[in-house]
């Protein structure tokens, strides 16, 4: 890779030894990209909690705060494992609450803000065209790419912090021309009413293009889809097909004016077929989750709304997740009041499908079912034994308050 | 037969080969507490891919694989290289994180030059792969 002057110093050690260990670290995943320099990212979004990182990858953390690694670009952190305030009842290991309060302070020490949230996008930091950054998880990467018109890769972990402490990261795949542009159509003839519907799509569109470089272009949808809606179609897209970009013509910044020509459509009766191939198994109604993404502030109304003057089924439990900020926005406007009020578990700053120790919860709750909204989330926690159901919205509330899966 | 690939990382290491028809996420497919693939339905449940040297098509989803592999290398139920077809850049950066060497890209097509269980030796640095002994 061509190294500039700034970049030559800085593994000569001119910043530091961690900010010259994460150059190196960059420089081999560019070599293996076959990336020809480095392009600045004005932003970092990294996913680091104990869940994911594990006690190795906590004590390489303080290793490198301790060697001095300090983040020169914003920095924010994405869901964690814990709410803190619910761990004790969530039968979460006071242990490993010590571990996750260590590491937020460990980044914290590092500069880095930990805000928590895998909607960055919605509520911290709007990247503009073109603007390069570093972001992680999937949802948030390929809302970037797609919405804004931002470039970023998806960036692990590890390789989110090397870019907030370089302030660089190696220039391949969306961060180049060549791999934005759509690689096939796909008609929207369905209504798409529920934010289900849109993950529903993604995994359509996901599963049967299975590439980091696929990228779909969405065309003859009847209106014009709000935030949320392209959050769930982009974070199935994401999950079920690994891409990290997609085109919505008329509506994202850099679709394009012709088709490519391989084409799919996305029918009504194709997603009634998504719905009814899933699997009921014992028909456990008892866990009904509202995460993977975050709920916007939106997400929260609605669910207000269709929560409200109802109660969770007695033996049921109904989570749903969002950041600190949308949280403290719904507590002011009686959102979440009206949910706590029904039985509703609100967790701050967490994703349901990283909680610490899932699995022994799902067995000490004899959960056999997650039924979910949310495509992502129904995709992404197999590895639990977890069975999954995806329903829309208003039929997953009503499956929590009757204790009737359907 | 050998098999060459086109982009590789790591040391050159040797091990026994499991070969997938499905795609892997550590995240989604794997526990990380036993080096078990334990996703219901998926093609390898069951199956153990700690020290092994695994062939997967293709790579799902996930940020969370980045620490992944650094954590199942931590707990010493790590593979000794993964081998993709098709991957992602999350993958690349994990296993990079990790010391585990990575490829991606294939010619023949495993299916036609590798059986599971069957050793194997991977060669990053000569791009190739090559079998060293038959299962027996």
């Amino acid at each position: 890779m061509k190294l500039t002057t700034e970049e030559q110093s800085i593994l000569g050690g001119g910043r530091g030894e961690a900010a010259k260990r994460a150059l190196e670290y960059q420089l081999e995943v560019g070599r293996f990209w076959g990336a020809k320099r480095f392009v600045p990212v004005t932003n970092v979004h990294m996913m680091g909690d104990i869940e994911v990182m594990g006690d190795g990858g906590l004590a390489w953390l303080k290793e490198e705060a301790g060697r001095g690694a300090r983040c020169v670009v914003g920095t924010t952190t994405n869901a964690r494992c814990m709410d803190f305030a619910h761990c004790e009842r969530m039968g979460q290991d006071a242990g490993e609450a010590v571990k996750e309060k260590e590491l937020i302070a460990t980044l914290r020490r590092m500069d880095v803000v930990t805000t928590d949230t895998c909607i960055n996008y919605q509520t911290v930091y709007q990247p503009h065209l073109g603007e390069h950054v570093a972001w992680g998880d999937t949802g948030t990467v390929i809302y970037a790419n797609s919405v804004f018109g931002a470039r970023s890769n998806f960036e692990a972990g590890p390789a989110a912090l090397a870019a907030a402490l370089t302030g660089r990261t190696p220039e391949y795949g969306f961060h180049l021309d060549e791999h934005r542009k759509g690689t096939f159509a796909v008609e929207l003839k369905a209504r798409l009413d529920d934010l289900a519907d849109w993950g529903a799509v993604g995994k359509l569109v996901g599963e049967s293009h299975q590439n980091y470089y696929a990228v779909p272009v969405f065309h003859g949808y009847r209106r014009a889809p709000g935030a949320d809606e392209l959050k769930h179609l982009g974070a199935a897209l994401a999950s079920y097909g690994s891409m990290g970009m997609f085109h919505f013509v008329g509506v994202t910044p850099e679709a394009p004016s012709t088709l490519p020509s391989e084409r799919m459509v996305v029918s009504d009766p194709d997603l009634d077929l998504v719905y009814r191939k899933y699997n009921l198994g014992d028909g456990d109604a008892r866990l009904v989750v509202f995460s993977g993404p975050q709920q916007s502030l939106f997400e929260m109304k609605y669910l207000a709304s269709l929560f409200k003057d109802r109660k969770v089924k007695a033996g049921g439990t109904c989570i749903v997740t969002t950041n600190s900020a949308i949280l403290r926005q719904s507590r002011d406007l009686g959102y979440a009041k009206t949910l706590e009020d029904a039985g509703v578990t609100i967790l701050e700053g967490v994703c349901f499908y990283i909680l610490q120790n899932l699995s022994p919860m799902r067995e000490k709750n004899r959960w056999t079912n997650m039924v979910s909204n949310s495509a992502k989330i129904v995709n992404i926690i197999g590895a639990h034994r977890f069975n999954t159901i995806l329903r829309r919205s208003a039929d997953c509330v009503e499956i929590a308050c009757s204790g009737v899966l359907k | 037969m050998n098999i060459t690939v086109n982009r590789a990382f790591g040391p050159a290491v040797e091990g026994e080969a499991v070969v997938s028809e499905e795609g892997f996420s550590p995240r989604y497919d794997l526990d990380r507490w036993t080096g078990v693939i334990t996703k219901p339905g998926h093609k390898l449940e069951g199956t153990s891919i700690v020290d092994k040297i695994c062939f997967f098509p293709t790579a799902k989803g996930g940020i969370a694989a980045g620490w992944a592999f650094y954590d199942i290398k931590w707990k010493k139920i790590a593979p000794r290289a993964f081998i993709f077809g098709v991957t992602n850049p999350v993958m690349v950066q994990g296993a990079v994180f990790a010391g585990i060497p990575i490829t991606e890209g294939w010619s023949p097509h495993p299916r036609d030059a590798v059986r599971t269980g069957d050793w194997v030796r991977v060669d990053p640095a000569r791009k190739i792969i090559e079998v060293l002994k038959r299962k027996s």
